[in-house]
């Protein structure tokens, strides 16, 4: 059986990685290789159908890959049981998928049970958790996810990811349903709870100014295909494709826009 | 008014009703798991279970009767499959309207296939299976007086006889005591779906 190390990040390695999916004319990954660095916050970056987020659940093995390996902490996962796989890595989307049936607490406490914690174990994670989203336990604890805004409930939802210390945390466009002012406070938390993890995160999302926010490397993805893996810094300074180039310009012309229209309403 | 006869009148018309319901469960609960799960075996299940509805009750019961004769299995049989299309279809319809999402991240959290039916699938889908059984069991706690045509007694043997010998106060009798526990079952069913549903 594989066992998980506790708060030792890991690598996660994509090896000539591609994935098809039946039916499909094209490859939605083409070939894909690169390594991200134990403890990295890496975002995968692209438009939507480029494979960014077929290639984030090559990881947890929710798409097996047409051929290729990804490795993580050095080991090809198709040795590894996709359950205890999927339980030793976070894995955040979009949609949430909170359990609509359970409490707040029943949902954050879904990986611990299935790894058999004892109860006293699982409710103290659960609180020091909620504390740590920035949701008073007390309060919303035994709260069902309807009862929550959108914001709340994914703040759950990276709650439930990272209950059990997941080495590798997968995350598919999580803020991309709630609305920007939530967005941003969202971001900066996740900053936050990132630096007390130390866990290898992959990031995916379409957003630019996201991405900058965000990441310590960047990945950007186009057609299946990875155009180029570097720190944000490095991207902007030398895009290895006018494709890249564009994308951080246009990204460049709104920054400065908003940074004229702050500095003239401050004027005002 | 002959007490003792009454009760084992009740007697057996529960007997037939749960009997009938409890077939009716096991068979459908399946089909519609089935339905809902895979999508080549959804048309032709709900296509047989939409015919089961329209074809009347007392029909059912008399082609019952060159298969299995008269009396308490046919009767069985003909209530039984009278109770499967509601389940079936409430129960495709419950599994349907899981989230896909929430089966998504319940297999990205690592449940193996039988935990997320059991621990999100099935809670989920719950309330609108329910709702399903309560409808068959009033369906078949109304048709079981259709029973007493094909000779397995019952509540329904008083509105033959009562109708043979036109006696209004044995029709009355007959009809009123199925009204009440039509009734019954309709409020139990109510209370025991607030009780079990889980909040969602």
């Amino acid at each position: 059986m594989w066992r998980r190390s506790l708060s030792i990040s890991v690598s996660v390695g994509f090896d000539s990685v591609v994935a098809r999916y039946p039916q499909a004319d094209r490859n939605a990954v083409d070939g894909v290789s690169f390594e991200i660095p134990a403890g990295s916050f890496t975002v995968l970056l692209g438009p939507s159908g480029c494979g960014k987020s077929t290639l984030l659940r090559t990881v947890n093995r929710l798409v097996t890959p047409t051929s290729g390996t990804v490795t993580v902490g050095g080991r090809d996962i198709a040795s590894i049981e996709p359950t205890a796989l999927r339980r030793a890595t976070g894995y955040v989307i979009q949609a949430v998928g909170l359990f609509a049936h359970m409490t707040v607490a029943q949902n954050i406490a879904v990986v611990p049970q299935l790894l058999h914690w004892d109860r006293e174990r699982i409710e103290k994670r659960t609180d020091e958790l909620l504390d740590l989203v920035g949701l008073d336990p007390q309060r919303y604890r035994l709260r069902f996810p309807r009862e929550l805004s959108g914001g709340e409930q994914q703040r759950v939802g990276v709650a439930r990811a990272i209950a059990a210390e997941p080495q590798v945390l997968l995350m598919d466009e999580p803020f991309g349903a709630v609305d920007a002012i939530a967005r941003r406070s969202l971001q900066d938390e996740m900053l936050r709870i990132v630096r007390a993890l130390q866990t290898t995160i992959l990031f995916v999302t379409h957003d630019v100014e996201e991405a900058l926010h965000l990441a310590d490397r960047i990945a950007v993805m186009r057609d299946g295909k990875l155009l180029q893996y570097a720190a944000p810094e490095e991207m902007l300074r030398a895009p290895a494709s006018p494709y890249i180039a564009q994308l951080f310009a246009v990204n460049d012309d709104l920054r400065r826009y908003d940074e004229l229209r702050n500095a003239l309403s401050r004027r005002a | 008014m002959n007490w003792p006869d009454f009760w084992q009148h009740v007697a057996t018309y529960l007997e037939l009703a749960a009997a009938a319901l409890a077939g009716g469960i096991v068979a459908g609960i399946p089909l519609g798991i089935l339905a809902s799960h895979l999508n080549f075996a959804r048309s032709p299940i709900l296509l047989a279970a939409n015919l089961g509805r329209v074809i009347p009750s007392l029909a059912v019961l008399t082609f019952m009767l060159p298969l299995f004769g008269v009396g308490l299995a046919p009767a069985v049989a003909a209530l039984g499959l009278l109770a499967i299309p509601p389940i079936v279809i409430n129960a495709d319809l419950g599994f349907r309207a899981v989230p896909a999402t929430a089966v998504d991240a319940a297999r990205g959290l690592g449940m193996t296939n039988a935990q997320i039916f059991r621990q999100v699938e099935w809670p989920l889908a719950f309330p609108i299976l329910f709702t399903g059984v309560r409808t068959a069991a009033i369906e078949v706690i109304a048709s079981a007086v259709l029973a007493a045509f094909i000779g397995a007694g019952g509540l329904g043997e008083y509105i033959t006889e009562g109708l043979q010998a036109n006696i209004p106060r044995l029709l009355f009798l007959g009809a009123g005591t199925i009204a009440a526990i039509a009734l019954a079952a309709e409020f139990g069913f109510g209370f025991a779906q607030r009780r079990l549903e889980v909040k969602t």
